[in-house]
């Protein structure tokens, strides 16, 4: 088992640190600390959710591109619990906004969801999330197959784009981060619609994965990949 | 409906300016300050306690008794949550970023349809006038509000000294421009230097205020050191910062959230319940330090003050 698959339970009580970072302040609101969440904390707890799960999904999406770029092929254990935190945070996220915002008013969420935009394509991120959350277990890979599956999971790129127009639209002016994080999912979702329609991008030649167009020369200047091992996350 | 101001309420009843920190101190003491200050967030009954206990001189009924009391947000919420993009763009910024700016010395330059133009220094601006206490709501668009203890110099009074002519219809007002000191200049989020302007009865109705300080304090830099439109039955953005100008014009001024989205910032922005923002319904609100939203009143509350001024207008077309 390499140092990378080892590390896992580490990097899974990291993806908590957020949530836990959250609660703790949280209850320090309500206890000792009234100014831990700032002046505001119920929209500072939604921004900060909201937050955690864009960068949650810009670092599940990157799993795939990291680990052939550098040949980290043990990587691809992380990336099924990263998807997953990606949407645990979403659902805390909704949950600030029903349960805390507007505090189960269902009639007045429902005018929010048609009237504001912003809204309406978040609850639709949420909604697309779903499908990708339920199917990520084994036996979901095994009764829709390999294929299928791959294909229904490309709606994550659809959840990034739509998950960064919410928070583009939310925002009242300055819209400096959104475009930032509408820029790395652009260049994520680049490289692999640039490994799909050219050919791998490697920086370390001897890990290319084997694939019909392989022997193409890759950017790193290198030759064509010889080594044939299957990766770790062999399906 | 209340307001309060030295008209209104008995003298006896208005919190002497050093109270409000003998008060501050007292719940430290008691070491509920936090608590108290969130208001509902603390729900132990503990804080609740002391809370009634604590802050009693600081309830004001309100009006239509379906709502919460309205309860003085603390300095501290109402000096590190504000809308200043001079100094960024998050709630924090300003705090943190107004530490360089220099409030002292000012002049304002007075300008346009009216017999007394001219730089007046800002203490010669306030020196003619009796300072007044007026707590009143403040309502973001964004649908938050507070409730803050200001001190200024009704507007009114300040522009008669300015005699204004007949043809002035409007007063436009313009926020100092100094990129050196406030970092948000720098980046053009909105057009510099921010500017604001009222109708002539808007500007001069009793509400209006000129703002110099809060809570017995000089205005601090992030609330808009060193003077300030405060327009309560407006949204905050009309409540334009650090003024270094003020014209008398005949012709509708540009104001700045107006520049930069004209659908969703209107030039009148009075408080309007019925009327929703592209972005936020304001129909409900947020009081900073409240756990459960507030229903939105008309006018933020003031309606018995203003909405003679508008009538016949149709404020959903007038946002």
């Amino acid at each position: 088992m390499s140092l990378l698959s080892r590390l896992k339970p580490v990097a899974f009580l990291l993806c908590l640190a957020p949530a836990a970072f959250l609660a703790w302040n949280f209850w320090g609101v309500t206890h000792d600390r009234p100014e831990a969440l700032g002046a505001n904390p119920i929209r500072e707890a939604e921004i900060f959710t909201g937050l955690w799960t864009l960068r949650f999904l810009a670092i599940t999406l990157a799993v795939t591109p990291v680990r052939e770029l550098l040949g980290l092929g043990a990587l691809a254990k992380y990336r099924r619990m990263l998807g997953l935190f990606t949407f645990f945070y979403a659902c805390v996220h909704l949950s600030m906004w029903v349960g805390v915002d507007w505090f189960f008013d269902w009639k007045a969420m429902g005018g929010e969801i048609v009237k504001h935009k912003y809204i309406l394509i978040g609850m639709t991120t949420f909604v697309l999330l779903l499908p990708l959350a339920l199917t990520s277990t084994n036996a979901a890979v095994r009764r829709l197959g390999g294929a299928r599956w791959a294909r229904l999971h490309r709606l994550v790129y659809v959840c990034a784009i739509t998950g960064t127009v919410h928070y583009l639209w939310a925002v009242k002016k300055d819209t400096f981060f959104p475009l930032i994080y509408l820029f790395v999912f652009a260049a994520l979702l680049g490289f692999r619609l640039w490994e799909h329609y050219v050919g791998p991008i490697r920086l370390r030649s001897r890990s290319a994965r084997r694939r019909p167009r392989s022997t193409r020369t890759t950017l790193a200047g290198g030759a064509a990949a010889t080594d044939t091992r299957p990766l770790g996350d062999a399906k | 409906m209340w307001i309060r101001r030295p008209d209104d309420i008995p003298s006896s009843e208005i919190t002497d300016e050093k109270l409000y920190f003998n008060r501050r101190r007292f719940l430290v003491a008691a070491g509920v300050i936090g608590a108290t200050g969130v208001g509902l967030l603390g729900c132990n009954s503990e804080a609740e306690g002391s809370n009634a206990a604590g802050s009693a001189a600081d309830r004001v009924p309100a009006g239509s008794g379906q709502e919460p009391e309205d309860k003085p947000n603390t300095y501290e919420q109402i000096t590190s949550y504000n809308n200043f993009y001079e100094f960024g763009t998050d709630k924090e910024d300003p705090k943190e970023n107004s530490g360089g700016f220099h409030p002292q010395p000012w002049t304002v330059r007075v300008e346009g349809l009216c017999k007394r133009p001219g730089d007046y220094h800002f203490e010669d601006l306030i020196k003619p006038h009796k300072v007044v206490d007026r707590t009143y709501r403040l309502r973001c668009v964004e649908a938050w509000s507070m409730v803050i203890p200001w001190q200024g110099i009704p507007l009114a009074e300040m522009i008669k000294r300015f005699e204004p002519q007949p043809s002035a219809k409007f007063v436009a007002f313009t926020t100092v421009m100094r990129p050196s000191e406030m970092p948000g200049q720098r980046r053009p989020v909105l057009q510099w230097p921010y500017v604001e302007g009222l109708r002539m009865d808007e500007a001069t109705n009793d509400l209006t205020l000129m703002a110099t300080g809060l809570y017995g304090k000089p205005l601090p830099n992030q609330d808009g050191a060193p003077i300030r439109l405060i327009v309560p039955w407006k949204y905050g953005f009309k409540g334009i910062k650090s003024i270094v100008k003020i014209a008398f014009v005949d012709r509708q001024p540009e104001t700045t959230w107006n520049i930069a989205a004209p659908d969703e910032y209107g030039f009148y922005a009075n408080v309007n319940p019925e009327v929703d923002h592209p972005r936020w319904s304001q129909a409900s609100e947020r009081r900073i330090g409240e756990f459960r939203r507030r229903r939105t009143l008309m006018f933020n509350g003031y309606a018995d003050k203003v909405s003679s001024m508008y009538s016949g207008m149709d404020l959903r077309r007038n946002y």
